[in-house]
């Protein structure tokens, strides 16, 4: 079982803010993090891996700095790792991002399962995992909460949905997305992260990659942002209800019945 | 990837809504979204048109006439009860080289986030997730798509001139549904599922309808939502009888609460939970964690409900409750219960 485990750096969201001159993104100083939803995704690929043997690598696209996700990754299991770098990918949106990743996965070769988190915290699209389903040409099912079964040839999977759940299968190579129900990630050994410090991780470019470069970076995004601003303001002032707590309940009633919300 | 000339751009006329069928009935995601698609058809002079693909649905397209739909498209096949990406995705691609919408605009559910992205790959076209925005360009006329992102932190605005369709998904109860018009009328084109687009290859073996699971954060218009405070299961208890004392109303949870196990998952709002955006959020002994505010700061009306005046939670709420909720939630709902 070979399995590509996709993984983003972000931004930490409570540091996101606006420079007002620039209209940018002040990323200077913030700390970058794993996205949260791909830590299930990493301890996923392991656990499986660990059933079936073979290997799991974790794959990313991001500037230098990411390499200390995929530190991370490996600090939990993951077997190796390769970085997506290069000025060519800057300003990707998730239609080039996903075609990045599928080129990746196509050289890596002969990969069985690709696991994504289901989304992103600074992106929020949820889109790149499907993208490189669609671009691979293979199957995908997203909002995993359980693998319940696996083999070589196929997968079962249980999926999250607005109605309840519901359990597909469906024949390998595919892509799945997990939420944080599937695992409780695990905390890195002193092993692990001692391989995370020592172990070599292959950048690499659009040429090694095969990419046509129509399709990446700004030019092969089409979607363009056109205009960044802070959201509206919320309000202005809290309105503060103290007393017993009938007063509190009876004030909070009122305010509940001028709105028709009871 | 090249860019349309704009002789190819104005091949692609309509604005079209993928609609959302659940246990064979079309949600209400759909009537929003048809009364938005109706905005952006006038400013363009075209139509609305819906694509209803669904299993037993005879009849029920028609009812998005009222909803400002011009004509609604319906692959009615046994073989769409249950949700399989890769077929819809190649009817979606096949309608859209066929007919050639201009915008095509679709719910930001769990099937819809997992089939535009797909749709859009395989059409080569740009897609904006749940946008909370729509509007024309009044210049060039392109789709301008309104989101926020790094969790309601920023919005961003997005366009995709240089391809056609333009593609959007939009939350549920983002956009306002439309007073129905029982007068309007419209036409029904019918759509075979050809073999080549099942994929015999996946196969959906059950569906579930559980309570477990089925929380339906994004369709509530009233969240009561629970955190630390709770105490434990019981606490939940007092807030799920709250929230069937209020109309509309589903109970959330803070991820402490749903990592001491007092609640499942399904209800976890926050950054690795669910981002809501309901009219009103009542935040019950939730301190305000950032990872929490930004799955639903964007609510309208915030009310928390602590025993501390100085969290962040009660900061930014627009209503500030200072007490004892296991003493003000019951009288509350001693109180509804009562009228």
């Amino acid at each position: 079982m070979k399995i590509v485990v996709c993984i983003k750096q972000v931004p930490a969201t409570n540091d996101a803010k606006i420079d007002p001159k620039t209209k940018r993104i002040v990323r200077k100083g913030i700390k970058a993090i794993l996205n949260p939803f791909d830590t299930y995704a990493v301890e996923e690929g392991v656990q499986l891996r660990d059933k079936f043997e073979g290997e799991v690598i974790a794959l990313s696209m991001g500037p230098p700095k990411a390499k200390e996700s995929l530190r991370e990754a490996i600090s939990v299991g993951v077997n190796r790792a390769i970085l997506l770098s290069d000025r060519a990918f800057g300003g990707s949106d998730t239609w080039a991002t996903s075609y990045v990743l599928a080129k990746a996965i196509e050289k890596i070769g002969d990969v069985n399962l690709v696991i994504c988190g289901k989304q992103a915290i600074d992106g929020d699209t949820a889109q790149v995992g499907p993208g490189i389903a669609a671009h691979l040409d293979w199957l995908q099912a997203t909002y995993i909460m359980a693998v319940e079964e696996i083999s070589s040839s196929s997968i079962i999977v249980k999926r999250m949905h607005e109605d309840g759940y519901d359990i597909c299968k469906m024949s390998l190579p595919a892509v799945i997305t997990v939420v944080k129900d599937i695992n409780t990630p695990r905390i890195p050994s002193l092993k692990g992260r001692l391989a995370s410090r020592k172990c070599e991780i292959p950048v690499w470019k659009p040429d090694d990659i095969g990419a046509d470069t129509s399709k990446i970076g700004l030019d092969g995004s089409p979607t363009k942002v056109v205009k960044i601003q802070p959201p509206p303001p919320r309000h202005t002032s809290t309105k503060k209800i103290e007393g017993s707590s009938t007063e509190c309940a009876q004030a909070l009633l009122r305010e509940l019945r001028l709105r028709s919300i009871v | 990837m090249i860019a349309f000339t704009d002789t190819e751009k104005k091949e692609y006329r309509n604005i079209w809504v993928v609609a959302e069928i659940l246990s064979g009935e079309i949600q209400p995601v759909t009537h929003e979204l048809t009364g938005a698609a109706r905005t952006l058809a006038d400013l363009r002079k075209s139509e609305v048109w819906v694509v209803v693909m669904g299993s037993g649905i005879e009849g029920k397209p028609e009812s998005l006439f009222a909803y400002g739909a011009d004509v609604a498209i319906v692959v009615d096949n046994l073989g769409l009860s249950g949700f399989v990406d890769e077929t819809e995705t190649k009817i979606m691609k096949r309608l859209i080289v066929k007919y050639k919408p201009e915008v095509v605009i679709c719910g930001a559910t769990t099937r819809g986030r997992a089939l535009m992205p797909r749709v859009a790959v395989m059409t080569n076209c740009g897609l904006t997730a749940d946008c909370t925005g729509l509007s024309i360009d009044p210049e060039n006329g392109d789709l301008l798509q309104t989101r926020p992102a790094f969790g309601g932190n920023i919005m961003a605005t997005i366009r995709c001139s240089n391809h056609r369709p333009q593609m959007a998904t939009v939350r549920p109860r983002v956009m306002k549904s439309p007073e129905p018009d029982p007068g309007r009328t419209g036409r029904i084109i019918k759509e075979e599922m050809l073999t080549s687009d099942t994929e015999k290859i996946k196969q959906i073996i059950d569906v579930f309808h559980s309570t477990e699971t089925a929380v339906n954060l994004a369709d509530a218009q009233i969240i009561i939502s629970g955190g630390r405070g709770m105490k434990g299961p019981v606490g939940f208890n007092l807030l799920k009888q709250f929230a069937e004392r209020v109309g509309g109303a589903a109970v959330g949870a803070s991820r402490a609460a749903v990592d001491s196990g007092w609640i499942p998952y399904a209800h976890q709002v926050g950054q690795t939970g669910q981002t809501v955006q309901t009219k009103v959020y009542i935040a019950c002994g939730i301190s305000g964690q950032i990872q929490h505010l930004v799955g639903m700061q964007s609510c309208d009306l915030i009310i928390a409900i602590d025993k501390n005046p100085d969290t962040p939670m009660m900061q930014v709420a627009d209503i500030a409750v200072v007490g004892d909720l296991f003493e003000i939630i019951p009288e509350i709902v001693r109180e509804i219960t009562n009228l």
